[in-house]
């Protein structure tokens, strides 16, 4: 346990810390999601660099996690925050106002999996086009392959 | 008697002379999309030059471009924009599909790519690569004057 | 005068219509297209626009659409700029004209196949994705790639980032108007390239670096090329500065112009050259050392201001420091293998296929079904010329990614536009834009 997560370790007692790969994960419950946010960002983690999600499907209980990883500069470090999303209306609390950086990324992340984040200044879709049905990272979203001659070995997964 | 012609006199069809005036200057619209726009950046840059082909002006306004050349991949948001600058270029205008994405989808076949610029635009050239190099693509350029020049393609 | 209306005269328009419209035989087709419906076809609709406020519709305040086919060859971002007169007032980018799919396409290909997929990403440093990517790859299986492989990643990362930069100031000067630094960044382009298609095969998109190490060895000979590009620009970017550096316009159209102060720069989770140019030291491969790159010494450019200079003074100088590694990684390359020696990872050389049945057999295995990597997750980054690179893979145990996920710097960069751009013209739009460099493809996937 580094000096920079101990007070966040003290503070949250719901959270599991693990390591992966010598890299910190910590999965925080859905509820406590911004609160965590806001307090690593007072422990210095200044930046959050990334925010994307996984579709576990029927291998995990809950079928999304969502995944930001911050760095602290002060503290040369890494972090990675994870919670899960049920399946049915799967929403989870925005971390734009903590770190205004992420819009864009949970944006993608509503595209891309049908995410809602509560709080986020402009929810729309951004990759895809606006009236594009379907969230195409999804396990159940087609890959979209077109049949090409004379290529036996495709699958349409 | 044979007429022989007087030294300053140059004997052509209307034709040939309007071929030879549009394959020689003819201008390029600014449609590089993906990692093709630098190769062809690069076609128009000092070392491969398009300047001798009379094709260094890339026009921005589709108004005042012949040659669109595709380069690059055409996602699903863009192919209606894609249509719109095809449509407002005047004719004649020629088509050369730059690269593997343009001309079939290249290594992306999946929901988020147009298997292949013809689907939304005719095309006349397409030049394969992934990127084509500044020499293929001198060379579908080259390929669509003679094309051109030889009255294949009727505009 | 004689009476109008006995006059023998036909004037066009003034006789009744021959025939009158019926509404018989019309048809309706579908529903009635409804003008919308037919816009959104044609692609001139659009409902992502901002919607006017009833305060602020008194106001002179005008709506213009920048792209996404614009001459500014920074790809295909569109931008909704709400101006009142001639300064911005709000920006909005659109994104997603370059959409590929790319995370989808990562779960359909092996892991080895995975470079040629994110190679396309960052179009413009090629090496630097392919590196994220299997430096996470590695992670998850848990090798260590020789010491050759990891100088060979390095001096080819290096090299691009030469690369990039210089197609970020050809494009930069050719914005502001120095049309000539076009000719330039292209020039210097071509022995890197020439290098690049010597050692890899191809100019661009190398599919290069793979886990395990590299495709193939550096070429005989390639110290030379690599020494005449170290000796030629040095005297090229003195060139470039003789340019641009002093120059009365290039001054007047830069300096004070899309400033992203160090706080903003954070908050809005810039990296790379835009936020040293903020001023705030950040570097990864300083913070988080990757493949062997803390052995060379180099510095990293600050800026001060965070304006279009600044930026443009750090990529110059962040060429002169590349340039050193490239030179001490050449001194320092050591000899031994290139790719990690286990043979469930990489393929065996082509002759030994002649000679040995299991060697067949490996072949066959990596090029059909694939390795398999070890369930877990990993993110990785790297220090692209755009900023932080990253990627996030996931593995369940099978021979494809479960999930791949790149952190992409021009998308995140993107994000400081608006910031830059507020309360400014409407000319040193471009001149912004192109200083904070952003690759469609990156921003896109």
């Amino acid at each position: 346990m580094t000096d920079t997560n101990r007070p966040l370790v003290e503070r949250f007692e719901e959270a599991i810390w693990e390591t992966s790969h010598s890299q910190d994960v910590v999965r925080v419950p859905r509820e406590q999601w911004r609160e965590f946010a806001e307090a690593a960002k007072d422990a210095g983690y200044e930046m959050c660099v990334d925010v994307t999600a996984v579709d576990w499907m029927r291998a995990r209980p809950e079928r999304f996690e969502v995944v930001a990883s911050l760095v602290s500069m002060s503290h040369r470090s890494r972090l990675r925050m994870v919670t899960t999303a049920p399946r049915e209306d799967p929403e989870v609390a925005s971390l734009a106002p903590v770190w205004p950086g992420v819009g864009f990324g949970e944006r993608e992340v509503f595209d891309m999996f049908g995410i809602r984040f509560e709080g986020h200044p402009d929810l729309t879709r951004i990759l895809m086009p606006d009236d594009w049905e379907g969230y195409p990272l999804r396990k159940d979203h087609a890959v979209g392959v077109v049949p090409v001659q004379f290529k036996r070995s495709h699958q349409v997964r | 008697m044979a007429i022989t012609a007087p030294g300053n006199l140059l004997m052509t069809t209307v034709e040939r002379a309007a071929r030879w005036a549009r394959t020689r200057s003819m201008f390029p619209a600014t449609f590089g999309l993906a990692c093709c726009a630098i190769e062809m950046m690069a076609t128009g840059a000092a070392h491969y030059d398009l300047a001798r082909f009379g094709m260094e002006v890339f026009r921005a306004s589709p108004r005042q471009a012949d040659l669109m050349i595709v380069a690059g991949r055409v996602s699903q948001k863009m192919a209606p924009v894609l249509r719109q600058v095809y449509d407002q270029m005047a004719d004649p205008k020629w088509v050369i599909s730059m690269g593997a994405c343009a001309s079939t989808g290249g290594m992306f076949n999946n929901y988020a790519l147009v298997q292949g610029v013809d689907q939304v635009v005719p095309v006349d050239i397409y030049v394969p690569g992934c990127p084509p190099g500044p020499q293929s693509l001198l060379h579908g350029i080259l390929t669509l004057h003679d094309k051109i020049m030889a009255g294949e393609i009727q505009r | 005068m004689r009476d109008p209306e006995t006059l023998d005269l036909w004037v066009a328009g003034t006789e009744e219509p021959q025939f009158q419209p019926t509404d018989e035989g019309t048809q309706e087709i579908g529903e009635a297209e409804s003008g919308t419906r037919l816009r959104e076809q044609m692609g001139t609709a659009v409902s992502d626009d901002y919607v006017f406020d009833d305060e602020i519709a008194d106001e002179e305040r005008t709506i213009v659409n920048m792209g996404p086919q614009h001459p500014s060859t920074h790809g295909v971002l569109r931008l909704q700029i709400e101006l009142e007169g001639e300064v911005i007032r709000r920006t909005k980018p659109i994104i997603g004209y370059l959409h590929t799919g790319m995370e989808k396409t990562a779960e359909q290909l092996t892991f080895s196949q995975g470079p040629t997929n994110v190679t396309r990403m960052d179009y413009l440093a090629p090496f630097h994705c392919e590196l994220a990517y299997s430096l996470a790859v590695e992670r998850l299986l848990g090798i260590e790639v020789p010491p050759r492989a990891q100088t060979i990643r390095i001096l080819m990362t290096e090299l691009n980032r030469i690369s990039s930069h210089l197609v970020a100031l050809a494009t930069n000067g050719m914005d502001v108007g120095a049309l000539s630094m076009m000719i330039y960044g292209f020039r210097e382009r071509e022995p890197i390239l020439a290098f690049f298609e010597k050692a890899t095969g191809l100019r661009m998109n190398h599919n290069y670096i793979r886990p395990g190490g590299v495709a193939a060895d550096l070429p005989p000979g390639w110290k030379d090329d690599v020494a005449r590009i170290l000796e030629e620009m040095p005297g090229r970017l003195a060139q470039y500065d003789d340019l641009l550096k002093d120059n009365p316009i290039w001054l007047s159209r830069t300096k004070g112009v899309g400033i992203i102060t160090a706080d903003e720069a954070i908050a809005y989770c810039l990296t790379g050259p835009n936020l040293r140019a903020s001023g705030v030291d950040w570097d990864l491969r300083k913070a988080f050392p990757y493949s062997g790159i803390e052995q060379y010494e180099f510095e990293v450019p600050l800026g001060s201001q965070g304006d279009v200079y600044d930026r443009y003074r750090v990529k110059v100088e962040e060429i002169s420091e590349s340039l050193k590694i490239v030179a001490q990684a050449m001194e320092a390359m050591p000899k031994g293998d290139w790719r990690v020696d286990d043979e469930k990872i990489t393929p065996p050389p082509r002759g030994r296929i002649d000679e040995s049945m299991e060697a067949l057999i490996h072949h066959f295995k990596l090029f059909t079904e694939g390795f398999k990597v070890p369930p877990g997750e990993t993110y990785e980054a790297v220090e692209s010329p755009r900023g932080e690179l990253g990627c996030y893979l996931v593995s369940n145990g099978e021979a494809r990614p479960y999930r791949m996920h790149t952190r992409a710097p021009s998308f995140y960069s993107l994000q400081g536009l608006p910031i830059a751009m507020a309360d400014s013209m409407v000319a040193d739009t471009i001149a912004t834009i192109a200083s904070m460099d952003p690759v469609m493809g990156d921003v896109d996937r």
